[in-house]
């Protein structure tokens, strides 16, 4: 079991890093978003410290969007997903490699870059720790969920649109925890019952998602 | 009754603007719902009924005509 | 036993269901009207003022029971979608999409009347307190089922996808709820109490019940004409929607 999720999570690794640019463009896309809030309502720093933890999330919703049609689309055209399909091996577990290739290659970037935009907000240094850890913990499960609406609207016209129509919502706790967390820990009170939150979001998921995604999927290919 | 006259019905209270917004467009799209279903559905039913009266016209037309002219041109027997 | 589920299937046939749903009809408009008139009745000329929130309270009488209904309207939906997901059923998934636009509207006027209550109550068109702003994801929620619906040409297909997403949403409705709850603790700014419910009288109570029931009636009416014109149209092709159509006509 173990080997099929570290096949499938090295193969969409591979055929990731021969689109690099697709990453990179997603990044400065996420800092593009987070840069244009300052010029958008002003650079005083009391309120920018207040809007970061919100800015920084829904940017990180938004950037993990951008990627979330590719997930199943090229798989789809070649005809591979259609052998995985067929593969004797579970079709959920294969998602769930496919969602934590999405997840190593959409958001750990996120993670990464988050504390450098963190500081153009003026967070102080436990903020920007707990914001890393909210995303570090969150992001998985923007993966997770996304698969779902890309499933659903895989080979479907105006696909890309719809899939944020879908998946948005379902966000909406993901962002709650982890902007919350941050906010949190800024105004003192701790972050530990987002965090915990955030987890069980994360967890649900990552290992409940790939089973409707599965299920959509084998519709999608009906 | 709870009302004395018809204008304190309508006033009610000072609030009768979101009272009566709120009533007047909860009836308005109400009505407006069924009334939308009810046009689509004779669309509907008036595409349906013209196509299959024009299948069938077809059908008795190709009953009609002679086989010769049928085994000339056998493309539009598929059709 | 037997019986009872083969008969159930029968009914399950858009062929025995389209006539029974075109008969069934004029009754539930018949009590929706009943329904809706003696609610409104007692709603807006019976009940007496609220003490504290005086005639604008009326509104009670059309909100509760657009929010009920556009709740309840999505968990017969996915009821339906998994259903009709289960156990293949054509018929379910077409009821699915047919409830979908009529519970959107039922969020949307949820939304609507709320914002015209909450103006002079609160004196603002809208809080982000937990239940407005689930509310407001509900009727994302029903957008999305019914913009992916449209864009996919193949019905079964439609069908099916409409079913994952519905029944992925309503796993996830609590979450949202509570997760918006949270949220609306941690941010109390807004000095607005929304738990504080007008005490209510049992006529009030009638009121909004009766107005609840008739706004419920109507769902069916609706959902029973959307599903038979659904039927008509995805059934276009079968012998007994021509032969319904082609001898009138």
């Amino acid at each position: 079991m173990l080997t099929l999720l570290r096949a499938v999570i090295g193969r969409d690794l591979r055929l990731a890093m021969r689109r690099q640019a697709d990453i990179v463009a997603a990044m400065f896309f996420f800092i593009i978003v987070v840069s244009l809030f300052p010029l958008g309502v002003g650079p005083e720093p009391d309120q920018l410290r207040r809007m970061a933890p919100g800015v920084l999330w829904v940017a990180a919703l938004l950037a993990t969007m951008l990627s979330l049609p590719r997930l199943f689309a090229d798989d789809h055209r070649d005809g591979t997903l259609e052998q995985l399909a067929l593969a004797p091996q579970p079709l959920g577990l294969i998602v769930l490699g496919k969602v934590i290739a999405h997840w190593l290659v959409a958001g750990l970037p996120l993670v990464v870059l988050a504390p450098v935009l963190g500081v153009q907000f003026d967070l102080a240094a436990d903020a920007l720790g707990v914001l890393v850890l909210s995303l570090l913990i969150g992001t998985p499960a923007l993966s997770g969920i996304g698969a779902i609406g890309a499933a659903l609207t895989l080979g479907v016209r105006g696909g890309g649109v719809l899939l944020s129509l879908l998946v948005l919502p379902l966000y909406i706790p993901v962002l709650i925890f982890g902007a919350g967390a941050v906010d949190a820990t800024v105004s003192g009170l701790g972050p530990q019952a987002h965090l915990s939150l955030l987890g069980a979001l994360a967890l649900g998921g990552v290992f409940f998602a790939p089973w409707p995604t599965a299920a959509a999927l084998r519709v999608a290919l009906e | 009754m709870h009302w004395n006259s018809f204008g304190e019905f309508l006033a009610m209270g000072d609030h009768g603007l979101y009272v009566w917004g709120s009533l007047v467009v909860m009836a308005l799209l109400l009505v407006v719902e069924p009334m939308l279903l009810l046009r689509g559905r004779r669309t509907l039913v008036t595409r349906l009924k013209r196509q299959f009266r024009a299948e069938r016209a077809e059908l008795e037309n190709r009953r009609s005509t002679p086989a010769p002219q049928r085994v000339s041109t056998p493309h539009r027997s598929q059709v | 036993m037997t019986e009872r589920v083969i008969n159930w299937f029968k009914y399950a046939s858009p062929q025995t269901f389209y006539p029974l749903a075109g008969r069934l009809i004029p009754w539930f408009w018949a009590l929706a009207a009943l329904f809706g008139a003696a609610g409104l009745t007692i709603g807006f000329l019976l009940a007496p003022t609220d003490a504290q929130q005086g005639e604008g309270y009326r509104i009670i009488f059309l909100h509760v029971p657009a929010s009920w209904l556009s709740m309840f309207i999505y968990l017969v939906m996915a009821f339906w979608a998994g259903i009709g997901l289960a156990f293949n059923i054509r018929l379910s998934g077409m009821m699915a999409s047919a409830l979908a636009p009529t519970g959107a509207l039922f969020a949307f006027l949820s939304l609507w009347t709320g914002a015209l209550w909450g103006k002079p109550m609160w004196g603002t068109w809208w809080v982000w307190d937990a239940r407005l702003t689930s509310e407001l994801i509900l009727l994302f929620l029903y957008i999305g089922f019914i913009a992916l619906q449209a864009a996919i040409d193949d019905p079964r297909r439609a069908d099916k996808a409409g079913a994952i997403l519905a029944l992925v949403g309503v796993v996830n409705i609590p979450i949202i709820y509570f997760s918006v709850k949270w949220w609306n603790t941690l941010h109390q700014g807004a000095s607005v109490s929304l738990t504080k419910a007008p005490s209510m009288a049992a006529m009030m109570l009638w009121g909004m019940l009766l107005c609840a029931l008739g706004c419920w009636m109507y769902s069916i009416a609706i959902a029973l004409m959307r599903v038979r014109t659904i039927m008509l149209e995805r059934e276009r092709h079968t012998d007994w929607v021509r032969s319904l159509l082609d001898d009138k006509g």
